[in-house]
């Protein structure tokens, strides 16, 4: 069980989240929904423990995987590195498996600028589930990509967090997303940002 | 197809010995200016002699040793500078005043308080230097991209692999740059170290022509040790540079 209380968090002397509240059983995925600006992104990275200057606990775990709003590859090594090097167990075989999950099959020694933005999400992906994870955070992983590869990209996230069953928290602003993803939908609003009781 | 770019390096190499015959031959005294050609006949006195290869391994050493220290803390003192900011307020004064130090005072004083020896030599080689990497690397490691330092820290990569795989890449252009720039000034500083206190070395050699007044053996030496400074440019440093950024042309 994650448990997730930020009772403030401030920058620059002015408060943006106030008393947030929640917990993520395994195997669950939690949708964080909101406007613009209103700091979710910043809830992610306080329960990743990314941001360390708020007030308030968050119980996790060690074994935590993010998927970022860019895809965050090391450009300077093929895909297959970019598995390999990032977590310090895994083996050649195990990436390769990997990288044929996520349609990557024939990619492993290209570079990410040789890879189009739907596959380096993919790759992102594979990054995320290649070693196992207790704590799964999404920060809008389907962003600038065409309808199609929203679509491909969603079935294949279901699919593999149905296979692994982590704890799931991820940042939405297009509710079909949270719909198709989420077990349970959460809304900040306000100013300092709350959680919609 | 011939590719004429590969060229441009020889012909621009023409150029300069086409200069230089043209001064010389201006100049019309081989005491001021010898001809090229006229090089050739105490190259292989000196050759043959083994003085030439002799006082170049002296000076070739103490680059080598000059240039791996000044990278190494140059290196490390820059990446801290550059993500600290509480090191940088502390140390930029520091660097400030070494970055404007003359080379010759640092040279002098290293002479004076460790001694004619060779550690002294290339600590004031080194300290030259170092003020110069540090400079650069500071601002590669101040544009170390957040993201993939987030990336990193999440994904709990070690501070080894952190190094290797996600910060080094990134400053890699940084390092290339103070490297080259490095390795052509931390020479010029050796030579003016050997001219001023070692019994070896070019720097040495071209202090005993010049109060000989040879021109041709000081043109010798500097212009054998322009040719290993280019061989090291072109066999180590461009190669390695094309390596290290072959991810941008792929």
């Amino acid at each position: 069980m994650i448990h997730i209380c930020i009772t403030s968090k401030s920058f620059d002397g002015k408060e943006i989240l106030r008393n947030i509240r929640f917990e993520i059983a395994a195997g669950e995925t939690v949708a964080l929904l909101g406007p613009s600006g209103i700091g979710k992104s910043t809830v992610l990275r306080i329960v990743a423990g990314l941001d360390p200057e708020y007030v308030g606990h968050i119980i996790r775990p060690e074994a935590i995987s993010y998927i970022f709003q860019e895809p965050t590859l090391l450009p300077w090594r093929n895909a297959l590195d970019n598995l390999r090097l990032v977590h310090s167990g895994v083996s050649r075989e195990r990436a390769r498996q990997m990288l044929e999950r996520v349609g990557l099959g024939g990619k492993a020694s290209a570079f990410p600028t040789q890879l189009s933005l739907g596959q380096q999400r993919r790759l992102a992906l594979a990054r995320a589930f290649v070693v196992p994870c207790e704590l799964l955070i999404m920060d809008e992983p389907f962003t600038s990509l065409d309808a199609a590869w929203v679509d491909d990209m969603m079935g294949l996230t279901r699919d593999l967090i149905s296979e692994t069953r982590p704890a799931t928290l991820m940042v939405t602003h297009a509710r079909q997303e949270a719909d198709v993803l989420a077990d349970r939908l959460l809304e900040l609003s306000g100013t300092p940002a709350t959680l919609e009781a | 197809m011939l590719d004429l770019s590969r060229l441009t390096p020889l012909v621009s190499i023409a150029g300069f010995f086409g200069v230089w015959i043209l001064a010389a031959a201006f100049s019309d005294d081989p005491q001021i200016l010898p001809q090229p050609w006229l090089l050739l006949d105490p190259l292989r006195q000196e050759l043959a002699s083994g003085e030439l290869l002799f006082h170049l391994g002296a000076t070739v050493r103490r680059v080598l040793w000059a240039f791996c220290l000044a990278m190494s803390m140059g290196l490390a003192l820059g990446l801290m500078m550059g993500r600290q900011r509480w090191l940088n307020r502390l140390l930029d004064p520091w660097l400030v005043i070494f970055l404007n130090l003359p080379a010759l005072v640092l040279i002098v004083l290293c002479y004076l308080w460790i001694g004619l020896n060779e550690t002294a030599a290339i600590v004031a080689v080194t300290l030259n230097k170092i003020p110069n990497v540090a400079t650069v690397i500071r601002e590669g490691a101040r544009a170390l991209d957040p993201q993939l330092t987030a990336m990193a820290q999440v994904y709990r990569m070690s501070p080894v692999r952190r190094l290797r795989h996600v910060i080094l890449p990134q400053l890699a252009p940084f390092i290339t740059a103070s490297a080259r720039s490095g390795i052509a000034v931390i020479w010029k500083i050796v030579l003016v170290v050997e001219f001023l206190g070692r019994s070896s070395g070019v720097g040495f050699q071209i202090h005993l022509y010049f109060q000989l007044f040879d021109v041709a053996m000081v043109l010798v030496y500097a212009l054998s040790f322009i040719c290993i400074m280019l061989l090291v440019e072109w066999l180590l440093l461009q190669p390695l540079e094309r390596h290290s950024q072959r991810w941008r042309s792929a």
